[in-house]
């Protein structure tokens, strides 16, 4: 196929569950490279996103870092997707939004059980963090939403499939989970 | 015997009854989450919105009348559901993969049958507190939706009042009626009804999470119109 689908990932403040399930698409990941092919992800190691078709966003936006990436994808990627409870609501990452950022440091590198050579991490090279976790809609437009901690394989199959055969992708009641 | 339409189909109905409670007799399910039969109506949660001869209003409320065109499964109705569905889970912390409800959760189930994948809104990520002070009740703030059935069913079923709700717009939240503020020195019983009615995770009965796997939870398979249809039915 001369033009395949071209398709980016990544996770940005997620665990990259949702990235292990899109995995778990198994022998079907074979049928999905005879019309798809990775731009930027963590499957290519390719640093940059290049002009993509779909783009699937895994976690919510935690730190500067992220911000920068889901604009790099937001402007390369004809589709954006977010994937996963962490991109969509902020998921498990959103827990510390109700303590303030100085805290949760103090408490991480400092005062926390066992913590040794306490120090609070300040190396430029580090991204700042954000006050609060932020799900991706917040930041950029984002167009499908594909929902579970994680979305099972057969949720990225029945989206993308979707797309491919030119239809408009939609969940039935089986697919859609929160958890 | 007197009878509207819901959706164009003809139901009857008895005098007295409100058109949810005429819908839910014949058969017809309408969403809702702060409407159980046998409570007194609350009209709170808006999601059991129907449109009745050309204007809205919250069918757990509104009476059944003679020759009422009633609306209920139309596009426009899910889709006003469905953002009622996504303020409710904006306005509080609704995590569900860390929350033991979930899979037995009438909020989650809502959200699933309304086929809604995101929450579309700004979240708020209140700062809302948990109780764990009760041996056997535990509280969690984050996942009220003031729904009032606790309120309710204190007042109602029990006999007692443990519950309120207190405060206006964001700064409403769920009180216990004790002398300390916490669920510990108040009068509820583990085997009250307000103990057990919470539609969300925010009353939980403490160590019986997680019964139930993934698969075999209430909503996993059959989708909340089946489950409150065959409860509050029989059909």
């Amino acid at each position: 196929m001369a033009n395949k689908l071209k398709v980016a990932t990544t996770s940005l403040a997620g665990c990259f569950g949702c990235h292990m399930s899109f995995l778990d698409l198994d022998e079907r990941l074979l049928a999905l490279i005879e019309v798809a092919e990775f731009d930027r992800s963590p499957l290519t190691d390719i640093e940059h996103c290049h002009p993509c078709d779909i783009g699937l966003i895994e976690g919510g936006v935690c730190n500067s870092e992220n911000v920068h990436v889901l604009r790099e994808f937001r402007k390369n990627c004809k589709i954006l997707v977010a994937v996963g409870a962490c991109a969509i609501n902020g998921g498990l990452p959103a827990l510390r939004n109700h303590i303030p950022l100085e805290e949760c440091l103090l408490e991480a590198y400092r005062d926390g059980i066992g913590v040794e050579n306490p120090q609070i991490p300040n190396d430029p090279e580090l991204p700042l963090l954000l006050d609060k976790v932020r799900p991706i809609h917040e930041v950029v437009k984002v167009d499908y939403f594909l929902p579970g901690c994680p979305p099972s394989a057969d949720v990225f199959w029945a989206f993308l499939t979707a797309l491919l055969d030119g239809r408009e992708p939609s969940l039935p009641y089986d697919l859609v989970h929160y958890d | 015997m007197a009878s509207l339409t819901i959706d164009g189909q003809r139901i009857e109905f008895s005098e007295g009854q409100t058109i949810i409670e005429a819908a839910t007799a014949a058969g017809v399910y309408i969403p809702h989450l702060c409407h159980k039969p046998g409570y007194t109506p609350h009209g709170s949660c808006k999601l059991c919105t129907v449109n009745v001869n050309g204007r809205n209003c919250s069918a757990c409320t509104f009476p059944a009348a003679e020759g009422q065109a009633v609306l209920n499964n139309t596009e426009q109705l899910k889709q006003d559901r469905r953002k009622i569905t996504q303020m409710l889970f904006v306005e509080g912390n609704h995590l569900c993969p860390s929350c033991e409800k979930s899979g037995n959760c009438q909020l989650q189930a809502v959200g699933y049958q309304l086929n809604m994948l995101d929450n579309h809104f700004p979240h708020f990520y209140p700062h809302r507190a948990v109780d764990a002070s009760h041996p056997e009740i535990l509280i969690d703030h984050n996942r009220c939706i003031f729904c009032n059935l606790c309120v309710r069913a204190s007042r109602e079923k029990d006999g007692k009042n443990v519950f309120g709700i207190s405060g206006r717009g964001i700064n409403k939240r769920l009180i216990i009626n004790s002398a300390t503020g916490q669920l510990k020195d108040s009068d509820i019983d583990v085997n009250d009804s307000a103990a057990h009615i919470c539609p969300t995770g925010a009353i939980l009965i403490k160590h019986t999470a997680y019964q139930a796997p993934i698969g075999e939870r209430i909503y996993d398979h059959h989708s909340i119109d089946e489950v409150a249809l065959e409860q509050e039915h029989g059909k």
